[in-house]
């Protein structure tokens, strides 16, 4: 239970740590954008996404095996669809005489699976080098033209930092309270589906009720300093654009160009 | 049931490089059968972690030592656990926060349930109602009850029966009297004693709180850094000798005072109990009475002798 990562931050110092939430935010988007502006089997175009996310690796100082790791969780996802694509395309020329794989079924399925990893890929990168406080920041700010329509952009930000914050402390719980009910003889690792599921209402309820608390204890601390809305409340950081964010700008608008420039000149 | 372990280490997140933590790092140590025995250490000493394994919350890896609890082998792959743990119970922390069922009868019965499937309902009852009884509780007054709606001590004792229920032969209990008020607390060491002096052989109690080891268990233990530095009785672990392995933890007041006493001049030695203090005290204040009137009487003697 204690190895799933979430918001998997890596804390350092590097130009894009430094960038502007808000707009790694935006680049994300334009990064995938990007992505998916590549046209069918202009491979190019993915090299020069994949140079792209190289070179932002290095300027975050990230281990790019970090960045790879954030790959391990779809990689089944990836690898069913590339079969489904290699099975199930039935365009372009078989390989061999009466087979069913075709060439293109199998550029279709590597153009794919490049699209897939590049994507989560990029938006990794906005997770590793952002924090999650900072990212609620980002979306906060960026959702502000939504309050000309009520919507109440403050308590959906509080209420996403709030939900991040508490995601250890009830993994932390939830370990302690399958230790003590499996000292009580719990078994969750035999029987069916069926079985296994009912198994963990013991967990459940202890669980929700202490959410509850918590909540409850949380509104109190709260309330106890003086915490009344988004109405005339201050940051502590301020998101300010640097020269940073304007070359982070320039750096994709460059490989959205690229991009283009291989749609149009390229065939491969 | 006698517990021997040897050698035992343990790593938390091993796979993981930057994760790692080595949170026992060759514990050895034996608990004999009717001990009360205690274990203190800071926060991150790895006490935790060495109680976790005595029912096999906590499986011992390949290579980091061997562990024997009465004729379980933890070491053995074989090892039959739920087994185990019928008779090893186990008391966390806040245990009230581990209530889930809809009435106390079926939260106590949850282990009996588990480990004993083959009871009829008539004996089920039976031991449910001996193991609320045993907590102070009144059964047929809370039987139908939600335990959601009793008082934070009943809570904590209706968890405990729920852990008790099955008789183990050594009750674990981490820090059982966290959050108590001081009467809650005595009736709670006293349910201990009284558990001690019945089925349950061997008390294992991890604390914080130093007096509540010098006044009841028999021998303890000193964790640090995921090492045993000291084990004995407590008049041995708090003796100045480990004064400097012992670190950051407090003593019992009994020791405070002893050494206060000894700064002035006068050397005690008890059990550091309450009881043994103030009869070592009262010893020495004897003596040294009886001193005094020898040497008031002898100067009398002498002074007359001068005179004359």
């Amino acid at each position: 239970m204690k190895d799933v990562t979430f918001g998997q931050y890596y804390p350092a110092d590097s130009f894009v740590h430094r960038m502007d939430a808000r707009i790694k935010i935006l680049l994300s988007i334009a990064f995938i954008v990007a992505v998916f502006l590549v046209k069918s089997y202009r491979f190019t175009g993915f090299a020069a996404c994949l140079l792209f996310v190289l070179i932002a690796t290095a300027a975050a100082k990230v281990p790019f095996t970090r960045v790879l790791s954030s790959i391990k969780a779809i990689i089944i996802f990836v690898i069913i669809s590339a079969i489904l694509q290699i099975l199930f395309n039935r365009s372009g020329t078989p390989l061999w005489e009466g087979g069913f794989i075709t060439d293109e079924g199998l550029l279709s399925a590597g153009f794919i699976v490049a699209r897939i990893l590049l994507v989560v890929i990029g938006a990794s990168l906005l997770t590793l080098t952002t924090s999650p406080v900072e990212l609620a920041d980002g979306i906060e700010s960026l959702l502000k033209p939504l309050k000309v329509i009520k919507f109440p952009v403050h308590e959906f930000a509080l209420i996403m930092s709030i939900a991040l914050r508490f995601i250890p402390t009830l993994l932390d719980e939830t370990d302690r309270i399958v230790k003590a009910q499996k000292a009580r003889g719990a078994d969750f690792e035999s029987g069916n589906v069926f079985k296994r599921a009912k198994a963990l209402v013991p967990v459940l309820i202890p669980l929700l009720i202490s959410s509850f608390r918590r909540a409850d204890e949380l509104a109190d601390a709260m309330d106890a300093r003086c915490y009344a809305g988004s109405k005339n409340r201050t940051k502590y950081k301020k998101m300010r654009l640097t020269w940073r964010d304007l070359i982070g700008t320039l750096f994709i608008a460059a490989l959205i160009t690229g991009i283009v420039f291989i749609n149009i000149y390229l065939t491969v | 049931m006698r517990i021997v372990a040897e050698n035992l280490s343990y790593v938390y997140s091993e796979k993981s490089k930057t994760l790692a933590v080595q949170a026992l790092k060759g514990v050895s140590l034996t608990v004999e059968s009717g001990e009360f025995f205690g274990i203190v250490g800071k926060t991150g000493s790895g006490k935790s972690t060495f109680v976790q394994h005595l029912n096999g919350l906590i499986r011992v890896g390949k290579d980091k030592g061997s562990l024997k609890v009465g004729e379980f082998d933890l070491t053995d792959k074989k090892c039959d656990y739920m087994a185990l743990r019928a008779k090893v119970g186990m008391v966390f922390q806040y245990p009230e926060y581990q209530l889930f069922a809809e009435t106390v009868s079926d939260d106590v019965g949850f282990g009996l349930k588990n480990f004993m499937p083959e009871l009829s309902e008539k004996e089920r009852e039976e031991r449910i109602k001996t193991a609320v009884e045993l907590v102070g509780l009144d059964y047929e007054k809370i039987k139908e009850k939600s335990p959601f709606e009793l008082s934070g001590g009943q809570k904590r004792r209706v968890a405990i029966a729920g852990v008790i229920v099955t008789r183990p032969e050594i009750l674990v209990l981490d820090e059982p009297a966290a959050g108590l008020d001081p009467q809650g607390r005595r009736e709670f060491i006293e349910l201990l004693h009284k558990l001690h002096q019945g089925f349950v052989k061997t008390i294992i109690i991890v604390s914080h709180d130093m007096n509540l080891i010098s006044e009841n268990c028999g021998r303890a233990a000193v964790f640090s850094g995921g090492k045993i530095v000291a084990v004995g009785t407590p008049a041995e672990i708090f003796s100045e000798e480990y004064d400097g392995v012992r670190e950051g933890l407090d003593l019992p007041v009994t020791e405070y005072v002893t050494r206060a006493l000894k700064r002035a001049g006068i050397t005690l030695s008890s059990d550091l109990t309450v009881k043994g203090f103030i009869a070592a005290a009262e010893n020495a204040a004897a003596k040294s009475a009886e001193k005094r009137e020898g040497t008031a009487a002898g100067r009398a003697r002498g002074g007359t002798g001068e005179e004359e």
